[in-house]
């Protein structure tokens, strides 16, 4: 009852998505403001509906109606509630539902703002986001249907297809008696049974959603012509929150594979989070690059390209990450909605590029770049490293297709291959964050750069010298060091000096006028706390990528391992079921110490789901600022329990990544928070007013 | 003037790029190979980095935990996704190499952790180099559960 409801309302929105696009598209050719709110009504009907499908999915999954498919292949009887509505975006079909109501509930949110001014958007708006809501509704209703049910002919026997597959659908075929009910699911891979990969998904699809809004206002820009930088004012929330949500994703990603991957790392460079990734760069170019439009009226193609690029990613990442197609891009037509995806991002793609070029000429920039050290060329020096990653990338995971495209061998390239070419870029990206934010709009020079850069550089420069004297003679490691330091400082001396000239002249202390100087203008002093958030992150990476130790062996009770400064002794192991959850956990108990000083105990342990016939390995960890001390419990002797295999690994600094990733969410927030005076708009106009005069 | 100066550092940047790319690709290329094709190239494969997938043949999987030493024997399958599903799906094709005796198999020695999806029939993707003695030393080990595929057949009728 409830399948055939939940499909059926999905059917109704697929229509009523369509009929919102094209009663826009007709509402402006035929200049009828009656049509355009029909369409806007209807736009806004699609989110109850999908809604109401999601939460009949919901209660499928959270009352165990196994003879869904898609139940049965996430959810299992032992599962705790929240992790059978969290199944909801654990497969394929469920997650491509997530999308399209996340979408409904964007534009519903943007077509219902007070439309007084830039009202000729609004039903382009609609059309494009009524495009994609129709792409995804139509490969859920028609290719990966979350309602389909197994079903059973009269001798109770499982009803099988031609091609020897359970027959699936939500209707009940010719043949069958009943609905097929498994006694129980497959449940959700234990691997997933975890908080950060709980609202890892979501995050990611947040930010990769949100991204449609800039895209729709682009394009709705695009399509009447309106080439002024309208479209980005109105969108650079949506682009930061956008921005915000996507990089959530891919550090709780990161913090999941850490704690729950057990290979003491964070980061694979797999093709699916290379797929996530991606989007993220563009999208990061873009935020900066949007600047230069605001305030100088340049790159105004560069920045509808962008958008467009972003856009694209974003589909393809979201197929890419939830096909299953893990590991392998060559494994492409696999699944039946890999050519529609690919089909789907050609023609938006080639549709906005032509756009594009049609408005060319109207989008020409208003003044030209001087400097090659303006702050607008190092921006564009900025997206140029953004776009070079992306491209090294890009290159990555499309290898094994080129290659055997040009020479017939099939050739794929490992991690090692991107940190060697993406390495260089980064670095690029971290001098800039130092040099950038100094230089002059219009015009600098050396020496004017040099004259404010000199003494954070100088600074920069005797912590590297000491940290080459006391700690490591590592020249990545070196020059990744005295980058960041060179950006904190820099940045540092930013607010002090924003601060101090506010101290002076309003008589504030430090604080408050540290404070109102920052609220005075959130993006920049919000953009710098993301600075300061990179550069913290960049010393987690520095720490682990370079100087991860580890080691491992097998020791009886009483013995011990010892790494770096730490000694991890064995204390003893217990192994019991929980009938209840289906696992079995095998809890090994160690005593660590530190230079002989004993500092606790710690439980590395190893999780066995019944159902699925799935180790999960949880580690035991002790952080620190200067160290994570990570160790796995790898095996043990059942019968006697007096010997336990361990791996360990000391994985310097990493929790600075954390830090970090936990100052980059204020900086974030606080770039994004709405602000009561507009102060903004006006800016641009003096100066362009102020190079007038400077030219003539 | 001005213009000229930025294209000229644009085309800069560019060639860095490419230059980075090109290189790290050659340094760091690994090449796809099924066990068949592996076996065929013999002695001309020693020490060229290697991509190899195949079916773990349940029998042959020893760990030694004291010094973390697995070595399992692999069947060969096919490398293309589009002959697997010709052949009846992943699941089958599996199955088929492991039972199969007649079907290539190379030895596979990794060192480190058992993983916790190794057992019979699973799809192994390697990344490592055969060794002269004609074992393949893996560096990287991934596997793929057949099981947990999302067509397999649910196995329990229904108590209705």
């Amino acid at each position: 009852m409830v399948a055939e409801f939940g499909f059926s309302i999905l059917a109704v929105s697929f229509f009523v998505a369509i009929y919102s696009g094209i009663a826009a598209a007709f509402g402006v050719k035929k200049q009828s403001s009656a049509l355009i709110e029909s369409a806007r009504r209807a736009q806004l009907l699609t989110f109850p509906l999908i809604s109401l499908a999601a939460a009949s999915l919901i209660y499928l999954l959270v009352k165990n109606h196994f003879e869904v498919s898609f139940v049965y292949q996430v959810t299992s009887k032992s599962m705790p509630t929240y992790l059978k509505v969290t199944a909801w975006w654990g497969g394929q079909a469920g997650s491509l539902v997530f999308w399209s109501w996340l979408l409904a509930a964007f534009t519903s949110a943007v077509t219902l703002r007070k439309w007084n001014r830039d009202i000729e958007f609004l039903p382009w708006i609609i059309v494009i986001s009524a495009i994609t809501l129709t792409f995804f509704l139509g490969l859920v209703v028609f290719f990966e249907n979350p309602f389909t049910r197994f079903w059973q002919d009269a001798s109770g026997q499982i009803l099988m297809g031609m091609n020897g597959d359970p027959i699936k659908s939500v209707f009940m075929p010719s043949g069958a008696l009943a609905p097929f009910i498994p006694a129980d699911g497959r449940g959700l891979n234990p691997l997933l049974r975890h908080p950060g990969m709980v609202i890892h998904p979501p995050m990611l699809y947040l930010g990769f959603v949100s991204f449609v809004i800039p895209y729709a206002f682009a394009m709705a820009a695009l399509i009447t012509g309106r080439a002024d930088d309208r479209w980005i004012r109105l969108t650079r929330r949506w682009a930061l929150w956008a921005w915000l949500f996507l990089s959530l994703g891919l550090v709780f990603g990161g913090r999941w594979a850490y704690d729950v991957l057990g290979w003491g790392g964070y980061w694979g460079w797999d093709p699916v989070e290379i797929a996530a990734f991606m989007p993220w760069l563009t999208g990061t170019a873009f935020l900066h690059s949007v600047m230069i439009q605001e305030k100088r009226g340049l790159l105004k193609h560069w920045n509808m390209l962008l958008i467009i690029l972003t856009y694209e990613l974003v589909i393809f990442g979201t197929f890419l990450t939830r096909s299953g197609v893990l590991s392998s891009v060559h494994a492409f037509a696999n699944s039946p909605i890999g050519p529609m995806f690919m089909g789907f991002v050609s023609l938006s793609l080639i549709a906005s590029v032509a756009l594009l070029i049609k408005r060319w000429p109207e989008l020409k920039s208003e003044v030209e770049m001087k400097s090659m050290l303006s702050r607008e060329a190092l921006f564009l020096l900025n997206n140029l490293l953004f776009i070079g990653i992306l491209v090294v990338c890009f290159w990555g995971v499309i290898s094994p297709l080129a290659s055997e495209l040009f020479t017939g061998t099939k050739i794929t390239v490992g991690p090692p291959y991107y940190e060697r070419a993406t390495g260089p870029l980064f670095a690029g990206l971290l001098f800039l964050m130092a040099v950038a934010p100094l230089s002059a709009w219009g015009h600098s020079t050396v020496q004017t750069l040099g004259r404010a850069l000199w003494k954070t550089f100088a600074a920069a420069a005797v912590i590297t010298l000491i940290l080459f004297f006391a700690y490591t003679h590592n020249g990545y490691a070196l020059l990744g060091f005295f980058l960041v330091a060179f950006v904190l400082l820099t940045t540092l001396q930013e607010f002090w000096r924003g601060a101090s000239a506010r101290m002076s002249a309003q008589k504030e202390n430090f604080f408050v006028a540290l404070s109102r100087l920052a609220k005075r203008n959130r993006r920049r002093y919000g953009g710098y706390i993301v600075h300061i958030s990179m550069a913290l992150m960049a010393i987690g990476i520095l720490g682990i990528e370079i100087f991860q130790m580890e080691t491992q062996g097998t020791v009886a009770a009483g013995q011990s391992l010892e790494l770096g400064e730490y000694r991890v002794e064995y204390r003893e192991l217990a192994s019991w079921d929980d009938i209840g959850a289906g696992v079995n956990y095998t809890r090994s108990v160690v005593d660590i110490y530190e230079n002989g000083i004993y500092l606790g105990k710690l439980y590395p342990r190893i999780d066995y789901y019944y159902d699925s016939q799935q180790n999960m390995t949880i580690p035991g960890q002790h952080a620190t600022l200067r160290d994570d001390l990570y160790i796995l419990l790898v095996d043990w002797q059942p019968v006697s329990a007096q010997g336990a295999t361990f791996k360990i690994y000391v994985n310097p600094l990493v929790n600075w990544l954390w830090i970090g990733s936990l100052l980059f969410i204020f900086g974030l927030v606080f770039a994004a928070w709405p602000d009561r005076d507009p102060a903004e708009a006006p800016v641009r106009r003096k100066v362009r007013a102020e190079n007038k005069q400077a030219i003539g | 003037m001005q213009r000229k100066k930025f294209i000229i550092g644009g085309v800069l940047i560019l060639a860095a790029v490419v230059y980075l790319i090109a290189s790290s690709t050659k340094a760091n290329a690994e090449y796809f190979m099924t066990v068949d094709e592996l076996n065929a190239e013999g002695a001309a494969a020693v020490s060229k980095s290697v991509r190899l997938s195949g079916a773990v043949v349940g029998d042959t999987i020893q760990y030694d935990s004291s010094t973390l030493t697995l070595t399992f024997d692999i069947a060969d399958v096919p490398g293309d996704n589009a002959q697997i599903e010709a052949q009846g799906g992943l699941a089958k094709v599996l199955h088929e190499a492991v039972v199969d005796p007649t079907r290539a198999r190379i030895k596979v020695q990794y060192e480190g952790v058992m993983p916790d999806l190794l057992r019979d029939e699973a799809q192994a993707i390697m990344t490592g180099k055969l060794g002269a003695d004609g074992v393949f030393y893996a560096d990287e080990l991934l596997l793929k559960c057949p099981t947990k595929y999302e067509e397999a057949v649910p196995e329990q009728a229904a108590a209705k």
